[in-house]
């Protein structure tokens, strides 16, 4: 896991010397696809161990086949959420041609969970957890507020962009699933309601604000990652996304990534200045996330069946399309 | 016809033998994908126990549903086709049953222990 194959370990070494005056001390991979890579870098300083996350794509370029922003405006929205008093990890760093590692950035790297089960269940976050539901809406708030002029170019994705994307890729694959026709359907006799679909009303919009991308310790969120499908957009969507019932884990009642109510999700939200929320919006937008996450496992089935990962992982998670089918017939569709 | 042990018991044995003579024994990155594994193989032996009679219900549903016949594969692209049209809603007669009873089959094979299946079929039950 360790090795990338291009000197890298040289090039991280001199760039860590020559730009922030460390040593490099170890690198190991943490995750990524073929295109982009995570590495955990540990360093030392002026006598000091530095704990660093360094993001980058090899080959500098945006992979085409994804929409994820480049990491230098990925660098650029961490920096701006900071300022906006929105938990992030400071970024030391981007990234030059000249220092021969890709594009990309290194950044701080914080202590914390991300992985749901442990936030939802271990005693250790007990305490934070009945907050998180109205510090998320306060954090979604910050980030909504953000200044347009501020930021860097992003693409605009307002609900009817979304549809006609996830349209597509859905027809693509030629597996009809009458659930998500329904959904579809649904979702294209309500796109003229109230979505923001011009530039001017569009805000920055995380694009993927849920478990997995929220680092946190015992006091709450310390981290918001993970700002790849960042865009500007319809503020309910944020709020809708991390309400879908597959990110709750089992706490079906709790529909705010499963440790808290919508009620303190919008209060956290008013409370730092955001606009006042519309229920019924945020709902559709859940239905959305329910639709998209539905789509993306059919997506991930397809890797698999096209040979591009053989894992069993990726060959089970198409199986979860399923799930997304009754969460929903569970909103559009609701027993009494 | 093939002999005993049938597929789905050759299954059940792989499955038990992966959950607890091979996993105990593995950590880290094998480990996961073994437990994903035991999850798989599990989807695979109850699709062989329920989806042969799962197909036949939905089948009968969907001739119902759309007044014509034809394969499962058939029938579900024209119920998708008429729902994209706008042709059948959720205020068609029957409609919203038949989905609910073929995504319940569904999540009865892919992840009985999901919790949006679990309460499914706790209003179901109540209902009836």
């Amino acid at each position: 896991m360790d090795e990338a194959g291009d000197g890298f370990q040289g090039a991280l070494d001199l760039f860590l010397r020559q730009a922030l005056g460390a040593a490099l001390v170890g690198a190991r991979r943490l995750s990524g696809g073929a295109s982009q890579e995570t590495w955990a870098v540990d360093a030392e300083q002026e006598g000091l161990s530095r704990a660093w996350i360094l993001r980058r794509r090899p080959g500098g370029a945006t992979d085409a086949a994804t929409v994820a922003i480049p990491l230098e405006t990925e660098a650029e929205l961490l920096r701006l959420a900071r300022e906006a008093r929105v938990p992030v990890p400071a970024v030391q760093r981007v990234l030059a041609a000249e220092d021969g590692l890709g594009s990309g950035y290194l950044m701080e790297r914080l202590e914390g969970e991300t992985i749901p089960r442990r936030i939802l269940r271990d005693d250790a976050y007990a305490a934070a957890r009945p907050a998180l539901a109205r510090e998320c809406g306060r954090i979604l708030a910050r980030i909504h507020a953000i200044a347009r002029e501020s930021l860097p170019p992003l693409p605009l994705a307002p609900a009817e962009a979304q549809w006609r994307q996830y349209r597509s890729v859905y027809d693509g694959f030629d597996r009809p699933r009458p659930v998500f026709e329904l959904a579809f359907r649904w979702i294209q006799d309500r796109l003229a309601d109230g979505s923001p679909s011009d530039a001017g009303s569009a805000v920055l919009v995380h694009g993927d604000f849920r478990h997995g991308n929220l680092l946190v310790g015992g006091e709450g969120v310390r981290g918001v990652l993970d700002w790849e499908l960042a865009h500007l957009g319809d503020p309910h969507e944020d709020l809708g996304w991390i309400c879908v019932n597959s990110w709750r884990f089992g706490n079906i009642d709790l529909p705010v990534g499963g440790f808290g109510t919508r009620e303190d999700l919008f209060a956290g939200y008013r409370e730092a200045g955001g606009a006042p929320v519309d229920a019924e919006r945020v709902r559709f937008w859940e239905v959305m996330g329910s639709l998209k996450w539905g789509v993306m496992c059919m997506m991930m089935c397809d890797v698999f069946e096209r040979g591009a990962d053989r894992s069993v992982e990726r060959a089970a998670i198409g199986r979860r399309a399923s799930e997304a089918e009754i969460d929903l017939l569970a909103l559009l569709a609701p027993q009494e | 016809m093939h002999d005993s042990p049938v597929a789905a018991q050759l299954v059940t044995a792989v499955r038990e033998f992966l959950e607890q003579t091979a996993l105990p024994r593995l950590e880290g990155h094998a480990a996961f994908h073994a437990r994903v594994a035991v999850n798989a193989l599990a989807i695979v032996e109850r699709e062989l126990a329920l989806g042969p009679a799962q197909d036949a219900a939905e089948r009968e549903r969907l001739r119902a549903l759309l007044g014509g016949d034809g394969s499962l594969a058939e029938l579900n692209r024209e119920l998708c086709r008429r729902l994209r049209g706008g042709e059948l809603s959720l205020g068609t007669p029957g409609l919203a049953e038949h989905l609910r009873e073929t995504t319940l089959a569904r999540l009865a094979v892919d992840q009985p222990r999901y919790s949006g299946y679990r309460r499914a079929l706790e209003r179901k039950e109540a209902d009836s």
